[in-house]
């Protein structure tokens, strides 16, 4: 039977949102909290650009590696879309935080598909959602390209994590001159409640 | 740490001397990691036949040696392997196998354990990051114990999923001193056939050690009406659907299977379920020795296990899942990057009729999808030519007039396509062989190899130019080109398509992967400067014929009509300027 405590986590993304450094930091801090962690990730690609997904669990004693669908406990996707690519993951009942952020795929880019209206509304109608716009509060925060931390304080905030110590996790994976913009979005992203891209 | 930093680990732990690989996912990191230990001389190989014969060596000389590769690459250095696995090693000899089910990143989904049997050798298959470090230490002692080399056998999630890992100290081991031995390690056939039978005896001597051995062991749960006979990460899917409800046989040394141990578990549980992903390879054998189990009846022969498959195989249960409106998904298939060099060469294929376009492994392959369409097929690496060759003679002699056309990258065409180019000189056949050389090992993520001028650690290697290699196998006709000056590439297309009749031509396409850390030499010879392209609305007539290059930094608009670049993304190559009929996209600096 599975152990009641084991959470899941699975981030979603494109390749080059940082969804791999979002989920480093995530497994430092978890681990230094004294839990059981496995992460997975996929790449093999070199290309920018493809749909790329990381999964991270933890508990008391974890051992599957990855999750399978339908049992996500929280969904946290850097691009719009990927949230609904992801959704069939997501256990019901369970969480999203997406982003409120659009990068249009080949078949919008050629003008054959349209980017799909509405997604946010489908999944507010289907889990429990929280909606940001990450760029907006990185913007804010000095550091455009710390939408990826954003969205990780976010997560942190609705896993109810915020008493790990995330400086020290964020400190072992980024280099140090960039370390204070990063936790400034961290903290920004622990406090963010929605805000939707204007 | 993830699986094969845990391998690289245990490597240095197990006072490995030397190491060699060829890149493949999910096999990459293993290397990359083992490079980052001084005590361990490690090197990029070209392909993995030579990875596995230097390591090979390594061990004849005294010391502890490994190669680690992706599953097709021990196809292709199944040969000295095999042979290596009559002859036993002096310095302990093990290989890394890791395959890839469900085929994240590979073009087939073999299971490499079938090796170990045909090859009669021990393998070990471990099924987290801490057991890959401990049992990657120990399996050299096991080499060096038993005198055959080892199989390391893991999986995508084996390698690429992190979990914790204590860690040990390296223990220095001492070259054994090199005697020179023909009846061991000169293989005649007079001393195989003696070897042959002491592989046999080995064999056995194998079969008892497995059931003693630490890494195979019974875990009774309170319930015994469930045994489960599984290894590798499909232990790990096992525990997390039945928990303690059932019990587990767990093996790690999974050739020659300990078949005592088996009989015993079986003998304590009503039904023995056998979990394994891909081939019925220990449930074969296990129905071989008389013994009653389930297995592939119920659990899938394709793609990788997860946990749900597990469950709704043997449990009969079903996840529910959330319904929601599938139409708001749009695919993301991957493109070649903004800037590609490829892009150039693909263009100007795909405009051509009656040709046939050979591909090969690498990120040319996406050379073939949407919208640039330019390839008809692909099998292995450094199989485009001789392929192409094979192509070109037979619609030679049915009378069927096509053109043909064979690309690989530079990677590729020193891993095993200069054999592949050989066979087209040697033989004579009328192909266009292009060598697309964006200066690095691009799809597996940028390693050096034998053209770049630099090894694993970055320390300067002597450069093999392609073009003299070319020249030198007997190629008269020989061209580089910027692929990205799209005039150029046409007109060396055409001179091809023109000189093709006369005999084999080859063309080089020249121009640095945009991901690539640029080297000294690199920013001599291509002297690149930050640069983006925009598109000026009032000419742009919506024409859409930028798209057809596939650049992902370039969007439409269908509402204004206007074609608009990404300067985020966009690399300033160019080539969507120089299809523009109407001279909308112009050259700027790149904002810092
Ligand atoms: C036998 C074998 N070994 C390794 C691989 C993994 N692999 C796929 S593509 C590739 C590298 C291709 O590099 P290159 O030919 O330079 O082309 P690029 O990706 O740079 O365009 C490798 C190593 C494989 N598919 N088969
Ligand atoms: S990684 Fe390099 S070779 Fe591969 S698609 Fe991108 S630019 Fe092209
Ligand atoms: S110049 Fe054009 S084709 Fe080249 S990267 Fe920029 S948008 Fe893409």
């Amino acid at each position: 039977m599975k152990r009641d405590d084991t959470k899941s986590v699975l981030l979603v993304g494109v390749g080059g949102q940082g969804t791999i450094l979002a989920s480093k930091i995530l497994t430092a801090g978890l681990i230094a909290a004294g839990y059981d962690v496995k992460m997975s990730e996929v790449h093999g690609m070199s290309q920018r650009g493809g749909s790329v997904s990381t999964q991270v669990r933890y508990g008391t004693k974890v051992y599957s590696p990855i999750i399978g669908r339908g049992q996500a406990d929280i969904l946290v996707a850097f691009e719009t879309m990927e949230a609904i690519r992801y959704l069939p993951d997501l256990k019901p009942g369970g969480k999203v935080v997406v982003n409120d952020y659009q990068m249009p795929s080949l078949p919008i880019l050629s003008g054959e598909r349209e980017y799909p209206d509405n997604i946010l509304e489908e999944l507010r109608d289907k889990a429990d959602t929280l909606v940001l716009d990450a760029a907006a509060i990185a913007r804010d925060n000095d550091n455009p390209k710390g939408m990826n931390v954003v969205l990780l304080g976010a997560l942190i905030q609705s896993l109810g994590l915020q008493n790990i110590d995330w400086a020290t996790a964020l400190r072992s994976c980024v280099k140090s001159r960039f370390v204070d913009v990063n936790l400034r979005c961290l903290d920004a992203g622990m406090h963010a409640s929605e805000r939707m891209a204007v | 740490m993830t699986g094969n930093e845990a391998v690289a680990r245990g490597a240095y732990e197990a006072g490995v001397s030397f190491a060699s690989a060829y890149p493949g996912t999910p096999s990459t990191e293993i290397l990359e990691n083992v490079g980052t230990y001084r005590e361990i001389t490690a090197e990029w190989a070209p392909n993995e036949k030579v990875a596995m014969e230097a390591a090979i060596g390594a061990s004849m000389a005294g010391v502890r040696s490994m190669a680690a590769m992706k599953h097709v690459g021990l196809n292709v250095a199944a040969d000295p392997i095999f042979t290596f696995a009559y002859m036993g090693v002096s310095g302990g000899m093990v290989f890394v196998s890791a395959d890839d089910p469900g085929m994240h990143s590979s073009q087939n989904e073999q299971d490499n354990r079938n090796y170990a049997k045909f090859m009669k050798i021990p393998m070990l298959e471990p099924s987290d990051s801490q057991e890959a470090k401990d049992m990657f230490r120990d399996a050299f002692d096991l080499s060096e114990k038993y005198d055959t080399p080892v199989m390391f056998r893991m999986t995508t999630r084996v390698c690429h999923s992190k979990s914790l890992v204590e860690l040990g100290e390296r223990r220095e081991f001492a070259a054994i001193p090199y005697v020179k031995n023909r009846m061991k390690n000169d293989n005649v056939p007079a001393v195989a056939r003696n070897l042959r039978v002491k592989m046999l005896e080995r064999d056995r001597r194998l079969a008892a050690f497995t059931n003693d051995c630490p890494y195979n062991f019974a875990e009774y749960n309170g319930s015994k009406k469930i045994g489960i006979v599984t290894s590798g990460i499909s232990y790990q899917y096992a525990k997390e659907v039945f928990g303690d409800s059932a019990s587990y046989l767990k093996l790690g040394l999974t050739n020659p299977l300990p078949m005592d141990m088996i009989r015993e578990f079986r003998s304590n549980v009503d039904t023995l379920y056998v979990i394994e992903e891909l081939d019925p390879f220990m449930e074969e054998q296990i129905k071989a020795a008389g013994i009653d189990c389930v297995g592939k009846e119920k659990i899938p022969l394709v793609g990788e296990l997860n946990p749900n498959i597990v469950r709704k195989a043997l449990l009969d249960e079903d996840v529910p899942e959330i319904s929601f409106n599938q139409n708001l998904i749009v695919d993301r298939p991957p493109t070649l990057c903004a800037g590609c060099p490829h892009r150039g060469f693909f263009y100007e294929c795909a405009k051509r009729s009656d040709t046939v376009m050979v591909g090969d492994i690498g990120c040319y392959a996406l050379g073939g999808s949407e919208p640039l369409n330019a390839k008809d097929m692909a099998i292995c690496m450094g199989a485009a030519f001789s392929l192409a060759h094979g192509l070109s003679k037979a619609f030679l002699a049915s009378g069927q007039d096509k053109t043909v056309v064979a690309c690989m990258g530079d990677s590729t065409f020193f891993h095993t396509g200069i054999n592949s180019l050989e066979e087209v000189v040697y033989n004579d056949s009328r192909v266009i062989c292009c060598i697309l050389d964006n200066r690095i090992t691009g799809m597996t993520g940028h390693q050096e190899n034998p053209g770049t001028g630099y090894t694993l650690q970055g320390e300067p290697a002597t450069i093999m130019d392609i073009e003299t290699i070319v020249r030198a196998l007997g190629v008269e006709r020989v061209r580089t080109v910027n692929p990205l000056r799209l005039n150029d590439m046409k007109e060396a297309l055409d001179w091809a398509y023109r000189e093709v009749h006369e005999g084999p031509v080859v063309l080089i396409t020249r121009w640095p992967c945009v991901l690539k850390k640029l080297s000294t030499e690199d920013r001599r010879e291509f002297r690149p400067v930050p640069s983006v392209c925009i598109v000026h609305h009032d000419q742009c007539i919506g024409c859409k014929k930028c798209l057809t290059t596939g650049c992902p930094a370039l969007s439409f608009d269908k509402y204004e009509r206007k074609v608009s670049i990404d300067a985020l993304q966009c690399d300033g190559c160019t080539v969507c300027a120089q299809v523009c009929p109407k001279q909308a996209i112009t050259k700027g600096a790149k904002r810092a």
